[in-house]
């Protein structure tokens, strides 16, 4: 299948050009990228770290996949997975004396319930005001990210840090360690929300195509025109979509707080001084496992892998992590243009079917030797 | 706050609000050009980045800001062949592709930057040029006629881009390639053609909004444009595709800036609560596009590729 193609074909061409910049920088790329593999996928240590940091990417991914499966480009991760975690965060600061087995499953639906808040002002705005949500979510990010640095400097600061020079440093005071994700693996960071980001992965798969609000969500991504026909309310799909997919970003803002090793919600009071730049990410990684929450846990993993093993090729080769996210960008501009290999296809095939004369345009057909390898696999 | 019901207080406001608006504006008027061609442009923040770049990197070097500029909208143009060409010859899903431009340029502008810069140094800041005569105006002249000469060719754009827009025949083609590819397609107007060039335009535009704001900082960092280029193609949004309503809301977001910097340097909104007040901007926004989002209909194919016959 060509579909399938695109994604070994795109991550090797990334990677290749990756390996020019490591060039660039008087480096080996062989020394550079074994030092990224092994970093993240050598030994239990690497492995654990790397599921780690795959957790966060994995929940925003299967949360992106509900979204775009119901045509809602939900771009606002960054935002509600800052909701979330402020949420979850103030939940535990103000009920410390909860016991553990009711705090921990307390803090995650407060996250969830937080990022599904923030993405559903963006959903209502587009289901009732015919906003463009990819504006909405990205405006509503950059509210979050300040409403953030604000409560993390002051009202919910924590004053009993040492005095700097710089101030305090924008962070809560340490949580209760009845909040603590608990550790799976013992000696390494491997923690529950492993398991929490696993299982939301698979209730999305069965919710998208085992479940009735699903049947609905990829009827109205696929054409609201027809869903609205059938007698689906297109407003209310829309709005559902961007609740879960709210959620399940809010969960990833959950676990990057009690699944840190600070144990507290920290920023640097840049945009992605707390995320990480995850909530981009997580689209990344579910445009590579072609928006489906099990091919997202594949997905996950190696980004998370490439995210891990990006500090190690920094501590041996001097490049720094910024070529990880490079990498990143390029996946996804060559994900997302060799798609054409299908969509030319099935072009084809419409117009074919449409009683037209079976060819694409003279200008697509002279084009392209890939298109024409294309076709031959089809 | 009666101390910012000063003369020389809200003139320097308005003054510092006219220039934020700049790179936001030039970004913006870009990509209106282009969405009104069909053609939705994410990408504009990263295009920033590296053009950020380019002209600082070629401003530190040479000392010359104009081949900065120069270098820097090059830059942008290159990357507006690469936006062209994912969009329109290979159809690819133009919200997402703009995110892969975004990540791109946020990674490789920092990662050039470490490689062939390493230490910040700040280039030589822009000079401001006073308009003979009209700078001397009372009032006006300090709020609008003593800005560098970035800001001018902003404001001055607004105007040539409508010009074009609404009275020249090629405007008119942009307007049906955007409406109406096929229609366009079947009186002999390239839609290829046509919308290469305004995402080259557009893009082109996006560094020169990326090197105004470079000059403006005199130095460069990290997401040096904080998500701007966003912001700009909520504005095109903002000012319903058009160059005088696109400027409208530049202006809108550089006085609401420019006011809650001045209210926190005034101690009018207090230290603890400046980062709240400066969620403003893109709260405005937000709510800007709830109220106008059903007045104007956006351009009929935008974010749609064409296809001959489908």
């Amino acid at each position: 299948m060509v579909g399938w193609a695109v994604l070994p074909v795109s991550a090797l061409a990334a990677l290749a050009i990756g390996a020019v910049l490591i060039l660039a920088f008087g480096a080996n790329p062989i020394t550079g990228y074994r030092a990224l593999l092994n970093g993240a996928f050598g030994g239990s240590y690497a492995l654990a770290s790397t599921a780690q940091k795959a957790t966060p990417l994995l929940l925003v991914a299967a949360g992106t996949c509900v979204a775009v499966r119901a045509n809602v480009w939900n771009i606002g991760g960054e935002g509600q997975i800052v909701a979330g975690a402020l949420a979850s965060t103030a939940t535990a600061l103000a009920l410390p004396g909860l016991p553990g087995w009711l705090l921990v499953p307390l803090v995650l639906v407060v996250a969830a319930a937080g990022g599904a808040l923030w993405a559903g002002v963006a959903g209502v705005f587009k289901a009732y005001f015919n906003v463009n949500e990819i504006l909405s979510t990205i405006m509503l990010n950059l509210v979050a990210v300040q409403v953030m640095n604000y409560l993390l400097s002051g009202p919910m600061v924590n004053r009993s840090q040492s005095f700097s020079v710089t101030g305090l440093i924008p962070q809560t005071r340490l949580l209760s360690s009845r909040s603590w994700l608990p550790t799976l693996v013992p000696g390494t960071q491997l923690n529950l929300g492993v398991l929490v980001a696993l299982a939301v992965a698979a209730a999305v798969y069965v919710l998208l195509w085992h479940s009735g609000f699903g049947f609905r969500a990829r009827a109205v991504g696929l054409s609201p025109e027809a869903a609205a026909y059938a007698g689906m309310s297109v407003r209310r799909t829309t709005v559902n979509a961007m609740l879960l997919s709210g959620a399940a970003c809010g969960l990833a803002g959950a676990v990057l707080v009690f699944g840190s090793i600070s144990h507290r919600m920290v920023t640097d009071g840049s945009l992605t001084g707390f995320t990480g730049n995850d909530g981009f990410n997580g689209i990344v990684v579910a445009l590579f496992g072609g928006l489906n929450p099990a091919w997202s846990v594949v997905s996950a993993f190696l980004f998370g892998g490439l995210l891990v093993g990006g500090t190690a090729m920094q501590g041996a080769t001097g490049v720094p992590t910024d070529l990880v996210t490079t990498i990143e960008g390029l996946v996804v501009v060559f994900v997302v243009s060799m798609d054409f290999l299908r969509t030319g296809a099935r072009l084809r095939q419409e117009v074919t079917e449409r009683g037209g004369d079976g060819d694409l345009p003279a200008r697509a057909r002279s084009r392209s030797l890939v298109l024409r390898l294309a076709r031959a696999r089809v | 706050m009666s101390q910012f019901f000063t003369y020389a207080v809200i003139t320097a406001t308005i003054a510092s609000a006219v220039q934020y608006a700049a790179p936001f504006l030039l970004a913006a008027l870009g990509e209106t050009v282009g969405q009104r061609s069909g053609v939705l442009n994410l990408g504009v923040d990263g295009i920033m980045l590296l053009s950020a770049f380019s002209c600082y990197f070629v401003a530190l070097r040479t000392g010359s800001d104009l081949l900065g500029v120069v270098v820097g909208m090059l830059t942008g143009a290159v990357l507006g062949l690469l936006t062209a060409f994912m969009s329109v010859t290979l159809r690819a899903q133009q919200g997402i592709s703009g995110i892969g431009v975004y990540i791109l340029g946020l990674g490789l502008s920092d990662l050039l930057f470490v490689r062939f810069v390493g230490t910040p140094l700040p280039v030589s800041s822009l000079p401001n040029v006073s308009v003979p005569g009209l700078s001397r105006l009372p009032a006006l002249g300090p709020m609008f006629f003593q800005q560098n000469w970035l800001v001018y060719i902003a404001f001055l754009l607004v105007p040539a881009v409508a010009f074009f827009l609404y009275r020249t025949t090629y405007g008119t083609r942009v307007l049906a390639v955007g409406e109406n590819p096929a229609a366009a397609d079947s009186v002999g107007i390239s839609v290829t053609r046509t919308r290469y060039a305004t995402v080259v335009f557009g893009c082109t535009m996006a560094g020169l909004a990326g090197s105004t704001l470079l000059l403006l900082d005199g130095i460069f960092q990290e997401n040096l444009t904080q998500s701007a280029g966003f912001i700009a193609v909520a504005l095109v949004y903002f000012g319903a595709w058009r160059p005088f309503g696109v400027m409208t809301g530049s202006l809108l977001y550089g006085v609401v800036t420019a006011v809650v910097l001045q209210w926190k340097s005034l101690g009018i909104i207090p230290t603890s609560a400046a980062d709240l007040a400066a969620t403003a901007p893109a709260v405005i926004t937000v709510l800007a596009l709830v109220v106008l989002a059903g007045r104007f209909k956006q351009p009929s194919s935008l974010g749609k590729a064409y296809v001959r016959g489908a």
